[in-house]
Formats: structure tokens, sequence, C-alpha cells
């Protein structure tokens, strides 16, 4: 570090993109915490669909707005933003890639078994907890058995 | 661009994938297992929305700590950070009092599958919030004597980056029910 | 890529701490200077090299003789057998090509090839190896625990890994995952740092298409590198879970799932092929240029076709899974890409034969070397072909077939690349010659030795070998007639190699000392190597160098000699 940290030290205004925007960070905290309640707000309305968007779509806002308002990568070499959603897309590789056999249940010919118990185990031991009555009685699934 | 800028934004990529991961495969597993409905309603919504408040307040700081520090002024960049750091800390100990009270309800790591990726996925954001936070503190007391002060941004890009996975996280662990 | 900007003050910078006189210690083991870092990685690897050697000795003796007391070993127990094919793959994979291709060039060479002083961050480098040793010396100790060491296979597919009561190694498991894990994590820091030190400290005039093939090859697969491994750590962290705390992250009774490990394993370990490969493939490069006196031939078309490899390497990695019980629609997708990628790769070897055409060849050693890998890697990829095909695969899967295959990609990289490299920069990095006799006869003892293991395991694969067997009298099928006599020669042949290697350490460790003193630029290269002292020292370059070619201008019809250094002025231009 030593070569490019000490001309660094020496200059005066290091930060590199101060190029004159005056962003009103407070402001952007603002509509942030907002969007924040939304998110919370939404699975009362009881809408599933609602939820999802209250939900995911908020949070790609959030991000969206925290990645250029806080990160700055709008001002930064475009490269850096490509960079970024490709890490994403090879993520979005990943889950398409591998869904169809952990996701998914059954496919051509062929049938996991030993998912579709851990389901219906699930379900039967989410009932019973809930019918047992109250926070306290919901033990996770596994101690009824 | 900066070297030291250039680097973080590296680490930041090569974050992505490690997260990426761990979230993929929680939402296959999830979608793929409608039984852990009766799982993730014991997830405490509103410990996580206070937690998102603070983190996105955090970032805030640190935001603010960047801007002085391109003014030059070291003493009150090394201030905001130390805000952003508290920011940090208590997260932390609401994090640790959440944890607390799920694991006396029964919820562990091994109780089910859910629980394992909610303490996984959860722990492994804790613990880049912390080293965020180690970090933060050497960098704040660099730029409290105005040295280093690029610095103050380059941590600043890699704190909004651990508060951009948390926005992801609050709405997969404790909204999705 | 940004434009080339070279710190003014880096000149100062390693003057201030240029002095010469620190210890041992502080030279060698706690340096911050790139080579020495280099050299550690180097000679680590090399260790590393000679333990995944004893054991394939170990396991190959087991299978030529079933029940002999190997000499040095002992009788091979079936637990033994798992862990030492265990240890063998993953030592020559991730503590044996990786340090050695990725690491030891990469950090011995950029900062050379590019004309800077150093890493932009020396200490992050520093602290790159020491990680890198501690995940060594963890798999090490892994060995002496109670249980041995891990015997679930590298691939360390659960429920096999993830429960000591199949793989009967409960502390050698974790052990193995941590050496594992934090090897990635040194592998990590290190990429970081040769990529922001491409992009930011090249020598003033090195364009993007100035920068030597083998440069961009080390980047590319960094990038690759860091692109693929996160999955894998987060993997590791799940897997190191239901080992140690019994969550069931991949076990389907408890809700989750062990395919969604093969899935994340091969989605690092396909691209991870690749890693390995471009570094290799850029040695060759440089190698092939200089020996043949030729500019090389579309230099564009390698870099681009090395991108494009990069990309579709991540388009192929459920072909490992074919028999794993994925989608058969998925098998088809897959089976479709594997094929595809055979191109690009293809591409580079036309490429490098291209460049040989009309060339003045000198056989020398290094390239030697280099001419054996594009052979051998040409057979091992043509062999791929009927793994990447779902039906073929599904016959040949788990047999010898696959093993052979795979040696025939991976010794060409792991050891034909970085053989074909210590020779080539040898004077650079000792500045003394090594012996070209004693390295012929190393070369021509291991190429031929290679070829007797191997090609006895294509028909051992072809009549249904099975890998996964400790004692084959176990199963009459297998041991038809002419069958154990192939893995008798297989056998004879690996220790022939071995013996060879013996000829590689005396020439290298003898040379280091004594050999005949190296002048600046033996091979009369363009790079920028070649401009500093042999062996450089710390700072590397009196002065830094400013570039105005391309790195392979040779028998170019205006320069004076037959090559034409990156760094020097044009004819007409005042120097």
């Amino acid at each position: 570090m030593s070569a490019e940290t000490s001309t660094a030290q020496t200059a005066p205004a290091p930060a590199g993109h101060d190029d004159g925007h005056h962003t009103n960070y407070v402001k952007i905290w603002g509509i942030l915490v907002v969007l924040l309640v939304i998110s919370v707000a939404g699975p009362f309305l009881g809408h599933p669909v609602v939820t999802l968007i209250t939900a995911f779509g908020i949070a790609t806002v959030k991000a969206f707005m925290v990645a250029k308002y806080f990160m700055h990568i709008n001002l930064e070499r475009k490269w850096i933003a490509y960079l970024m959603v490709t890490m994403l897309l090879l993520m979005v590789l990943f889950v398409g890639g591998v869904a169809p056999d952990v996701l998914k249940h059954e496919g051509l010919r062929w049938e996991n078994v030993a998912a579709k118990e851990s389901v219906i185990k699930g379900n039967a031991a989410g009932e019973a907890a809930e019918h047992g009555g109250g926070e306290h009685g919901a033990a996770p699934a596994g101690e009824h058995h | 661009m900066p070297t030291g800028r250039l680097a973080v934004w590296w680490v930041i990529a090569s974050e992505i994938v490690i997260f990426g991961g761990v979230l993929g495969s929680y939402l296959m597993h999830r979608l793929g297992h409608p039984d852990w409905a009766y799982q993730s309603v014991h997830t405490n919504t509103w410990a996580g929305a206070f937690n998102t408040l603070v983190l996105l307040t955090s970032s805030l700081f640190a935001v603010l700590a960047h801007q002085e520090a391109a003014k030059g002024n070291g003493p009150k960049a090394a201030r905001n950070l130390m805000l952003t750091v508290l920011g940090g800390l208590i997260f932390l100990v609401v994090k640790s009092f959440e944890w607390t009270h799920e694991i006396q309800h029964g919820y562990t790591l091994t109780s089910n599958t859910f629980w394992s990726f909610y303490y996984t996925a959860a722990g492994l954001h804790g613990f880049h919030v912390l080293a965020g936070m180690v970090i933060m503190l050497v960098v704040a007391a660099d730029a409290r004597k105005n040295r280093e002060l690029q610095r103050v941004e380059n941590i600043g890009i890699y704190w909004h980056f651990v508060d951009l996975v948390w926005i992801f996280l609050f709405p997969l662990l404790y909204i999705a029910k | 890529m940004s434009t080339a900007t070279v710190d003014t003050s880096h000149g100062h910078a390693h003057d201030a701490h240029g002095h010469h006189d620190e210890g041992f210690i502080k030279k060698y083991l706690w340096s911050t200077d790139h080579k020495i870092i280099g050299f550690q990685y180097m000679f680590t690897g090399m260790f590393m090299a000679l333990i995944g050697g004893f054991t394939v000795y170990a396991f190959r003796m087991q299978l030529a003789f079933p029940g002999m007391s190997v000499p040095g070993f002992g009788r091979v127990t079936a637990h033994d057998y798992n862990s030492l094919v265990t240890t063998h793959g993953s030592v020559m994979i991730f503590w044996v090509a990786m340090p050695v291709l990725i690491a030891a060039l990469g950090n011995y060479l950029i900062p050379l090839m590019i004309g800077c002083d150093d890493m932009v961050f020396p200490r992050l480098n520093r602290l790159s190896y020491q990680i890198f040793l501690v995940s060594a010396l963890v798999l090490i100790a892994s060995f002496f625990v109670d249980g041995g060491a891990f015997g679930g296979a590298w691939t360390s597919y659960p429920p096999l890994s993830a429960k000591a009561e199949y793989n009967l190694t409960p502390k050698g498991a974790p052990l193995w995952l941590i050496a594992v894990a934090l090897e990635f994590v040194a592998f990590l820091l290190g990429g970081i740092n040769f990529v922001t030190t491409v992009m930011n400290s090249r020598a003033p005039g090195m364009k993007m298409f100035d920068v030597p093939i083998v440069v961009w090859m080390i980047i590319i697969a960094s990038i690759l590198f860091m692109a693929s491994v996160g999955p894998l750590v987060a993997g590791a962290v799940m897997l190191l879970f239901d080992q140690l705390v019994g969550t069931g992250f991949f076990d389907p009774a408890k809700g989750g799932d062990p395919v969604l490990w093969q899935h994340l394993f091969w989605f690092f370990g396909h691209p991870e092929v690749y890693v390995v490969l471009l570094p290799a493939m850029g040695v060759v490069a440089e190698i092939i240029t200089v020996f043949s006196r030729k500019k090389l031939f579309a230099y564009k078309t390698v870099l681009y076709t090395a991108i494009g490899t990069g990309v579709l390497s991540f388009f192929v990695w459920a072909h490992h899974q074919f028999v794993a019980g994925i989608d058969p629609r998925m098998a088809n997708i897959f089976s479709v890409t594997t094929l595809l990628i055979s191109i690009p790769v293809a591409e580079m070897v036309f490429v490098y034969i291209a460049t040989l055409y009309g060339g003045s060849i000198r056989l020398t050693t290094p390239m030697l070397w280099a001419l054996a890998f594009l052979g051998e890697f040409l057979l091992g990829g043509v062999t791929g072909i009927f793994l990447g095909a779902s039906g073929s695969d599904i016959y040949f899967h788990d047999t010898y077939f696959v093993i052979a295959h795979f040696h025939y990609t991976f010794f060409p990289i792991a050891f034909i690349g970085s053989f074909a490299a210590i020779t080539y920069w040898f004077p650079k990095m000792f500045g003394r010659m090594m012996n070209e006799t004693f390295g012929k006869v190393h070369f021509w003892g291991t190429i031929i030795a290679f070829n007797f293991i191997f090609i006895p395991l294509f028909f051992l694969g072809a009549r249904g070998d099975h890998r996964r067997i400790y004692d084959y009298t176990n199963f009459p099928d297998l041991m038809k007639p002419g069958m154990q006599d192939l893995r008798v020669l297989a056998t004879v042949a690996l220790l022939v190699l071995l013996a060879f290697q013996v000829v590689f350490l005396a020439n290298l460790f003898y040379s280091i000392f004594k050999g005949p003193k190296a002048e600046q630029n033996p091979w009369k290269a363009n790079t920028l190597e070649w401009v500093a002292a042999s062996p450089p020292p710390h700072g590397n370059f009196p002065e830094l160098p400013t570039v105005y070619r391309g790195p392979y201008e040779y028998s170019h019809p205006d320069a004076a000699e037959d090559y034409w250094p990156q760094n020097q002025p044009p004819a007409g231009a005042a120097s």
C-alpha cells in the first residue's frame, strides 16, 4: 500500500468523485425509511401478491437507491455497475440451473421421495403445533415425534 | 480509479456471489418447502425492521463521513464513522437478544432447516458487520489525524454493501411468512 | 481497463525500504516483495506435490499388487485407501495446481511483465500467502488426527462427507473443509491484488493489447475464480455445520438436498478447470513465440477466445452430474454447452500451431514442455467429448476412462505447464541457467512415463473398470484376462515417472546454487521482465520502463535484431 497511499496523504481532497454533487443524504435516508415502513406494512393487507411487491419490489428499490446515492455506483466507471450486474446474473444462472433439481421435487422420470416426505411431515408437525395452542406450544418440527 | 476503491469493488463483486450462494440455496428450498411457513411465522418482524432502520441510519452516517472526508475534515469524518460503528453495535445487540429469545423457545440451528438457513445467512451477514466495524475503527483512528482519508470512502462502500445484503435478508427471513 | 497510469512516487517509494541487509526471516519469510512471495508459493506447491505424489504411489501400489506391504507406507487398508485418494485429489488441485500456476506465476510475473516495482497491496499479498500456508498446515495436521485424513473424495459429496459414520474420518473431514475454505480466502485476496495491480500499475505506454498473454490469462483466471468460488464458500459453511452441529442442509430427511452440494461444488469446480488451464495456456503462448522467433498468430483471437472460454465455463457445470439424478432435460442443455466449450479451447490450440508454422523453432527444454502441453492436452480435450455427451457419459461415468481423461487435462496443466514455466523463467528467477541435458532427460522420462500411465487406464475404463474400488480381486468381472496387467503397467509407469522427478529436483537445486550465470535476457525475449537484471533486485527495475509496442514483435523487418523489446524506443524517436 505504501506507494499509492503516500501520495494520497498529501492530497487535500483524496476521495474520488466529489465533483460538485450535493445530494441531500438525509432526504435519501428519509425516503428509505418510508420504504421500510411500507415493506413492513405490506403483509397487514393480507394479500400475497401485495406482500410480494411490498417486500421484494421495495427491497429492490431500496437496494438501487443505496447503490446509487450512498455507494455512488453511477459516478464510477460504467464497467463497475456491469460487473455487479454480471455477478447477480451469475447467481440467477446458478438458481436457474439448480432449481429444476432442488426446488422441484419431481421431474421427467424422477421423484424426490425424501423431500416430499419431509414436506408432509413438516406440514403435519406445523399444524399440530398450531392446534396445540399458543406461541409457547409451537415447538419446532421433530420434537413431536 | 484509485487503487483502494477499485479493490473494494472487486471485494464486493466476490461477496455478491458468496451471499448469492446462501440466499439462492435458501430461496430454492423455501419455495420447495411450503411447510417452512410454520417455522417462519416465529421470526420477529419488529426486531428485523428495527435492525433494518439501524443499518440504514448507520449507512447514512457512513456516507456523511465520506462527505466530510471529501472536504478534508478528518475529525468530523471520524466522528461520523464512530456513529456508524455504534449503529453496527446496536444491530448486533438487537440480534443477540433476538437469537437468545428464539433459542430459548427451541428454535435452534438444528431444529429445522429453515432455522439452519436463518442462522447461517444472518450469521454470515453478522460476521461481515463485525468485520466492517473493526476495519472502520482502524480507519476512524487514522482519519481523526487527517491521515488516509481516502479510506473513509472505501470502508463506506463496503458498509453500504453489507447494508444492501440486509435489505434483501429482511424480506427473505422476516416478511415472507 | 483504465488507461495506464504509473505513480511517479513508485521510484522513491521502494528506495526507502530498498536496503538489502535484512535477516533471513525478514527477507524470505516475512517479505512483501512479490518475487519472494511467488517463490514461497512455488516451493510450498512443490512440497505439497511431494505429498500428492507419495499418496498416489501408495494407492497405485495397492491397486496393482493388492494386499502388499507398500515400501515406505505399509499395508494400505480400505480406510487408508479412501484417505489417500482424497488427499491426492485435493492436494494436487488446491495445493499444487492453484498455488504454482496462479499464485506463484502471478506474483512473480505480473509486476515484472507490466513493468512496475511491486503489487499494489504488498502487505495483502503477504497475508494471502500466510493464509495459504495455514491452510496447508491445517491439511497436513489432518493426516495425524484420530481417524486420519478425510476420506470422502476431493469432491466431498454429502452424505458421505457430512456424516462421520459414513466417511469414518470424524476429525479429518471438518479439518479438510476448513483448509479448503482458508485456501479460497487466500486466493481471493491474491486475485483481487492481481486484478487491481494490472489495472492500475502498468508501465507508461502499455495499452490493453500490449499486455503479455500470460498476464491476461492470469487475470481472466483470477476473475473466473472470484466469480465462481462464492457459492462454494457458502456451501462449505453449510457443510461444516452439517458435519459439526448436525444441521440438515444436505440431508433430505431434514428438508435439505444432497444434490445442492454437487451444484455448489461444480458451479465452482468447472470454472476452476479453466482457472488453472488459462495460465498454463498463457505460459505456452509466451514460450512458443520466443522459441519460434515469430509474432504470436492472432493475439486478439487468443484473448477473445480466452474470455469466451471463461464465460462459457459457467454454463457447463452440471455435466459432472449426469448420473447424479438431475433432470434429463437439464442434462441435454448441459451436454450442448459442454460440447460448445471445446471450440474456443481448440481455437487457442490452432492459434499456437499457426504461430509455430514457418517459425525458426528452437527445441530448448521449455519449448519441448510447451509443445508437449499442446499434444497431451489435445488428447485430454478429445476424450472429453465422450464424457460431455450425456449418453456416452452414462456408460463411462465412474470408470477409469474419466480418470484418464481428467489426468490428460490436469497433468499437462499442473505439471507440464509448471515445468515449462519454471524452466523458461528460471534464469530470471535465480540468475543462473538450468542444465539442458538433464532438462531433456527429465522431459522425455516424464512424458513417456505419463502416457504409459494413462493410456492403459483409457482401455481399462472402456472395459468398464470402476474407479472407486480398493481391491479388484473381490470383483471377478473386473479381473478378466489382461485387466490386472494393465493396472500393473500403469503403476510401473507411475514409478518411472516419480523416479524421473528426482532428475528435475536435482537439476533445480544444483542450478540454483551452481548453475552457470545467466545473462539479463538469455532467450532474447521481448517482454519487460527480461529488461530487469537476473535475478531482479527489490524494486525490479533500475528505472521503470516505458512501453512502445506489443510483446510479440519477433523477426520484425524494422528491428535491428530478430527481437524487439517492448521498452526499446523506435529508431526515429529521440530517447
